[in-house]
């Protein structure tokens, strides 16, 4: 048989493939475990105001979220459009806060408690009178490391 | 001899595991949050509320917004634009004006002496204010005290300050300290 090809152009051997499933699985692996899942539906409408400053969050696992801003259109008939907050999935007001606060250092380890960040993530059209009413509420209960969530300019 | 059992084609296996990807890679959200961060001053005790902290006049800048957007940067109305070499002026203090910020030669480990500024922003705002108009102050104070740094680093070390190791970082944080205090507003003080 081989008599009959030597004239012939030797053919290039098929590249084997048999790599690739691990390959895909590789990537796999990374996207699962970098995955999370959106536990909170957003009940308010945020565009995060842009700043050039910004430092990256550190330690996603210590922060809890407080959103700021008017509600989304399908509960404008219900809530308005006034700036609410949003704490977990509901809309809440500033003196629930301490509760939220409370429950957010409950979850984490001894030793984390004081790494504990509240990210504020607020509408860049709300009014500072009720993020200043967070603030004090935040200094009240002593979640005094905070983090204005904002866009890279 | 035993016929052979046929290899089992893995092929599809690629398949599979694509469709695992690609449900992964959708539901993955990878954006890190990032932002400003700031240190919340600890609330005064009941007893001591009055006891505010004595800060020289001269130590201290005081930015304004009122429920206008309009910004003030001591004595005179700034723009969003001029409020970085404002402070940066103030803070650095290069012709040792009376008027501006004294230096206090403090001793840093790693560094020896070193004159370190006492100046202080204090950033002020209406309720009225907009959030967005807080946070581009915010961000060009921090961009001010960014800048003496970089300054600082470039002089003693030769980079720029985001490239400095750890303990370099450290250093030039304690000669250029970050220190903008948020004043109490005034109505929550009367109420609790």
């Amino acid at each position: 048989m081989g008599r009959f090809r030597k004239g012939g152009k030797k053919q290039a051997p098929a590249i084997s493939t048999a790599s690739l499933p691990d390959i895909v699985f590789m990537l796999l692996f990374f996207f699962m475990i970098s995955t999370s899942f959106r536990q909170t539906d957003k009940l308010v409408t945020v565009k995060l105001p842009a700043a050039t400053e910004n430092v990256k969050l550190e330690r996603k696992d210590l922060t809890s979220y407080i959103y700021v801003g008017s509600p989304i259109p399908a509960k404008q008939a219900q809530y308005g459009t006034d700036s609410r907050i949003q704490l977990n999935d509901s809309f809440r007001t500033v003196t629930e806060i301490r509760d939220f606060v409370a429950a957010a250092r409950e979850a984490l380890a001894e030793g984390d408690k004081e790494q504990m960040t509240i990210a504020i993530k607020a509408d860049e059209n709300v009014r500072m009178g009720i993020i200043t009413d967070i603030k004090q509420e935040l200094r009240r209960c002593s979640a005094l490391k905070i983090m204005y969530v904002a866009r890279q300019k | 001899m035993a016929k052979k059992t046929p290899e089992i084609n893995a092929s599809s296996q690629a398949d599979i595991a694509f469709l695992l990807l690609v449900f992964f890679l959708i539901t993955t959200t990878m954006d890190v949050d990032k932002g400003i961060q700031r240190r919340l001053p600890p609330m005064p005790e009941e007893n001591q509320q009055e006891q505010d902290v004595k800060i020289n006049r001269r130590n201290i800048v005081v930015v304004k917004i009122n429920s206008q957007d309009r910004i003030m940067v001591g004595t005179s109305p700034a723009e969003v634009g001029e409020i970085k070499d404002k402070i940066v002026e103030f803070l650095t203090n290069p012709t040792d004006d009376p008027n501006m910020p004294e230096k206090e030669t403090k001793f840093i480990e790693g560094l020896g002496n070193y004159p370190v500024s006492r100046g202080v922003v204090s950033l002020q705002n209406d309720k009225g204010t907009l959030y967005n108009t807080y946070i581009q102050v915010q961000n060009e104070i921090v961009r001010a005290i960014n800048q003496i740094r970089d300054q600082f680093a470039q002089e003693h070390y030769g980079k720029k300050f985001a490239q400095l190791d750890e303990d370099k970082q450290k250093i030039v944080k304690e000669a250029v300290p970050q220190n903008i205090s948020e004043a109490e507003p005034k109505d929550v003080k009367g109420k609790k």
